[in-house]
């Protein structure tokens, strides 16, 4: 059983994976139902499912869902279209790579949060300001990452083409970008994730609704269960978000998966 | 009989300044229409190198390099390559593989349909020449090494290309998958006529496939000798036991370890066994 990378049945995988997500609210209960806790600091879980069905009732928690995965997605794609052709260029010719590596390098180093006060000058408190900031958090990240999984295409696959007389765009559209798209696509899921952690950062900005929104209008009023939803729902629908792009990675690319 | 390829006075140097590697220096040589030859020498001398140079993938950095009398400028679909880690393409499966340089524009030129089908009837008649009729729907990574290896021939094959230069493409094969492999490049190599350049660390391979074995050597790369193969075209496996081949076998292999530079050192050996079983 604790061989190293040893095999593990289905049925074992799913007993531990449940019992490592009831564990931790198990212990939340304990600590919640002791003595004395006051319920601003820890809610119990059953506060935290009464809030749920609450703000679900009584104020828009569909409406402030459905907003925030709409400005994660809309960064998020927006991301992906312009970091998907700059990685496949700096990851392919050199000169792009010196010209644009070192300088994303540098911004990504730069905390999104610093970014607020600019955004708001250059773009608004609109929609789209929200958006600007998740995209902050995700595009630079996203391009080197993509560079990197394109730098990895072995080069005995760019030469066996170059050798049957492919172009160069042809080697980069039918060799590079192919032998990548599974490598991409696992970038598009982690930075999936991150999109979202840049949700409550964008929700800063002037906004009246969404998820992140709520949190940081429940840490004011002191109402902590909600923010425990909000946390909560964040988590759940990005591990829904992940499970489909696992999903959808298994349907693309099948060989991949031939043995396991 | 015309060149197919000629090679003069080629060099080539890696890295720059304190970091240079002279790969190649002064290499001479002419291979002749529908010759096949075989590239052998120590580690490093720059076989592969060499063939990378007529493929286009590397460029020379001293002498001139032509292929049927014009200058190589970058690969090109007149010179297959055949690499010896695999490179097929793991999203298309065996015959996709195959038929890939038929995407290319290159390899559209001809778009009567009948051309098409003729492609398509290639690529099937290839796909039975290695042996893999049954697998043309398989993904290249359930294939074995050898059947992966078989694939990239076809796939080279495919193009009809002039030139084709294998680089230790059996290298990572057992023997009797060897056999079958060589015995198979003949036939292509009788069949389709194309002019082949060969690496191999594998002296018996590479005097039983050639018309000639170059012999390379190292520090700087270099030809050091040429060696015609004394036998028949017609090749069969009984000839690997001939005087003939055994004495050309012998010759060679002395003269590899001659310019490899390295020798055995037998008072190391014998220190070595100092501290162990005692003799
Ligand atoms: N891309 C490169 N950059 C720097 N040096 C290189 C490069 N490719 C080859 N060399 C050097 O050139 C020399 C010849 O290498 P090459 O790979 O051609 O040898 P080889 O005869 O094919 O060796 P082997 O039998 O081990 O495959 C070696 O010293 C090697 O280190
Ligand atoms: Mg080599």
């Amino acid at each position: 059983m604790w061989a190293i990378r040893g095999p593990l049945s289905p049925r074992a995988y799913w007993v531990l994976a449940v019992l490592g997500l009831l564990v931790p609210l198990g212990l939340w209960w304990l600590a919640a139902s002791g003595e004395g806790v006051n319920k601003v600091f820890m809610p119990s879980p059953l506060d935290v499912f009464n809030r749920l069905v609450t703000w679900y009732s009584e104020d828009d928690l569909l409406d402030d869902v459905w907003v925030s995965v709409w400005r994660v997605t809309a960064g998020f794609v927006l991301s992906a279209v312009i970091a998907l052709p700059l990685g496949l260029l700096v990851g392919t010719f050199r000169p792009v790579q010196a010209f644009l590596e070192p300088l994303t390098d540098f911004i990504r180093y730069m905390p999104a949060v610093a970014f607020i006060p600019l955004v708001m000058l250059w773009v608004g408190i609109e929609e789209s300001s929200k958006i600007a900031i998740i995209w902050i958090g995700t595009f630079f990240q996203m391009m080197l990452m993509m560079a990197e999984d394109v730098r990895r295409v072995p080069m005995a696959q760019i030469e066996a083409a170059q050798t049957m007389g492919a172009t160069r765009s042809e080697t980069l559209r039918l060799v590079i970008f192919q032998s990548a798209k599974p490598a991409l696509m696992d970038t598009l899921r982690v930075t999936m994730g991150w999109a979202w952690t840049y949700l409550v950062v964008a929700e800063l900005v002037a906004a009246n609704s969404g998820l992140g929104y709520s949190i940081l209008k429940a840490q004011r009023f002191l109402q902590t269960d909600k923010i425990f939803v909000g946390i909560i729902l964040i988590g759940l629908i990005g591990l829904v978000m992940d499970q489909l792009f696992r999903l959808a990675h298994r349907k693309a690319f099948p060989w991949l998966y031939l043995r396991s | 009989m015309a060149d197919k390829i000629s090679i003069r006075q080629v060099g080539k140097t890696f890295g720059y300044g304190a970091h240079q590697v002279e790969a190649l220096k002064g290499v001479d040589l002419a291979i002749a229409d529908n010759e096949f030859v075989t590239f052998v020498g120590a580690s490093g001398c720059g076989k592969s190198t060499l063939l990378r140079i007529i493929g286009g993938l590397e460029w020379h950095s001293a002498g001139t390099l032509e292929v049927d009398g014009r200058p190589v400028d970058g690969p090109g679909a007149d010179r297959a390559m055949v690499f010896q880690h695999y490179s097929l393409y793991p999203w298309l499966n065996v015959l996709e593989n195959i038929k890939f340089s038929r995407q290319l524009r290159h390899g559209r030129e001809d778009l009567t349909s009948a051309d098409v089908e003729a492609a398509a009837g290639r690529a099937d008649a290839l796909l039975r020449l290695v042996g893999l009729s049954a697998a043309a729907a398989a993904w290249p990574n359930q294939l074995s090494g050898g059947m992966q290896q078989r694939v990239a021939i076809a796939r080279a094959l495919m193009g009809r290309p002039q030139v084709l230069l294998m680089d230790e493409p059996f290298g990572a094969l057992d023997a009797q998958t060897r056999e079958v492999m060589h015995d198979l490049i003949l036939h292509v190599h009788k069949l389709e006529k194309p002019t082949i350049a060969f690496v191999t660390h594998d002296v018996e391979e590479a005097i039983y496939l050639a018309d000639r074995v170059v012999l390379m050597a190292p520090r700087p790369g270099r030809i050091d000798s040429i060696y015609p193969v004394p036998l028949p075209a017609e090749r069969d496996q009984d000839m690997k036991h001939s005087p003939e081949f055994l004495r050309l076998k012998k010759e060679i292999l002395a003269r590899i370890k001659d310019t490899s530079g390295m020798q055995t050192d037998q008072d190391m050996l014998d220190r070595l066994n100092l501290g162990g079983v005692p003799t």
